[in-house]
């Protein structure tokens, strides 16, 4: 295979990955990995450091968008990027000595876990009551809704930021943004209303990526060879899933792309098990 | 929507409009960036076989530093070009933040300050620190 040819199918399959990653709600970097490894057989650390930057690509395209509607509450995602990027950090480094494989049945894990979240129901309702941290961390905050701005609160702060550290961590480590973790922590735990959950989740992941994406520069495992029809074929795709979803309902695509999800997740850690990476 | 709610929202939805717009800017200046270095790449090396990348090599100094990738991208390098705008890209939530940063200081948030200075020395140190193994 030529680099032109290896450079036109992955633009492809990127585009289709960040196209399913904006339509499920998982991002484009959950799907790359699979695609990288599984089809293209590039080493997984490889595939990481391409996840990686399409997570900050996305993440910065979509969240301009939403931080000027005003649904992001940048305080809490500043106070909680303390925990990711920590996390990011020692699951770079960790990321040195931890087997290709394990990586590969970790992801698998994290893949189906993902999948069931996005399925989950999702929480709506804006709490009343706060808890002392989260008022001394100024926390609370209000979203626009088409009825008028909605006051919440939040609590479990704590819970919460260790909820974060382990996504900053998984996120280092496998190249993902961990969204579906960040989401756990501030829609089940934390008690924000998920439209405010998922768009501040979204704006963290730029950074949290960031965090780690340096250190795999450093360490040599971006490659601009897969970099480049990655970045741009997951921008692409994830910036024609935002156009589609506001013509059609994505529920039934959802339970579609979960059961892929589910093949692919389970894909990786047969692979992983039979020491394939 | 409207910064009219209440006074102290009017400094916080400005650094809202202006985080959303670097965010924006960085992307596609990135995008536009790594596009042209891929071209150059594809143009010079489009036809020649590809490479494996099924075992780990790691990319040589030129690529990985921030003196090499300068330089390169200097030369006309295609992959240095592509991999500047990987740094571009990498550098967007980082100045993210320094932008929070200042907004905070001028809204004389002093608690958000400190959490924002905390973020940022996380970021400078995995940058600086050393942690090339």
């Amino acid at each position: 295979m030529t680099i032109l040819t290896f450079t036109i199918i992955l633009l492809v399959g990127a585009y289709l990955a960040g196209l399913v990653g904006s339509l499920t709600g998982l991002g484009g970097g959950v799907v790359v990995i699979p695609l990288l490894t599984l089809v293209f057989h590039v080493d997984i650390r490889y595939a990481i450091g391409a996840a990686l930057l399409a997570s900050i690509a996305n993440s910065s395209g979509a969240a301009s968008a939403y931080v000027k509607e005003g649904i992001t509450n940048i305080r809490l995602g500043m106070f909680l990027e303390i925990a990711t990027t920590v996390g990011a950090v020692i699951g770079a480094l960790l990321a040195v000595y931890t087997p290709t494989n394990t990586i590969a049945i970790l992801f698998g894990c994290i893949l189906l876990f993902s999948a069931a979240m996005t399925l989950r129901k999702k929480n709506q309702v804006a709490l009343t009551e706060g808890s002392k941290t989260s008022e001394f961390l100024k926390l609370n905050g209000s979203y626009p809704t088409p009825a008028g701005p909605v006051d919440y609160k939040l609590k479990n702060v704590g819970a919460g930021f260790s909820i974060m550290t382990l996504a900053g961590i998984l996120s280092g480590l496998l190249g993902i943004g961990s969204g579906a973790l960040k989401v756990l922590a501030m829609d089940s735990t934390m008690h924000i209303p998920f439209k405010v959950s998922t768009t501040t989740s979204n704006f963290m992941i730029g950074v949290t990526a960031a965090a780690s994406a340096v250190v795999y520069l450093q360490r040599g495992y971006m490659d601009p060879a897969i970099a480049f029809p990655v970045v741009l074929g997951v921008l692409g795709g994830a910036f024609t899933g935002a156009r589609l979803l506001k013509k059609l309902d994505p529920k039934v695509l959802r339970y579609i792309f979960c059961a892929a999800i589910v093949f692919v997740a389970a894909e990786m850690m047969y692979n992983g098990f039979q020491h394939k990476f | 929507m409207n910064a009219n709610n209440n006074g102290k929202n009017l400094s916080d939805r400005d650094i809202e409009l202006l985080v959303g717009r670097l965010l924006r800017t960085g992307v596609i200046t990135a995008s536009c960036i790594v596009l042209l270095g891929g071209i150059l790449f594809l143009i010079q090396h489009g036809s020649a076989p590809m490479p494996s990348y099924h075992h780990f090599n790691g990319e040589d100094s030129s690529f990985t530093t921030f003196g090499g990738i300068i330089s390169s991208t200097l030369q006309f390098n295609a992959k240095g070009i592509v991999q500047f705008g990987v740094m571009v890209l990498i550098a967007t939530p980082v100045l993210r933040i320094a932008l929070s940063l200042l907004g905070f200081a001028l809204e004389k948030d002093k608690l958000y300050v400190i959490i924002t200075t905390i973020v940022l020395c996380v970021m400078l140190f995995s940058t600086i620190g050393g942690l090339k193994l």
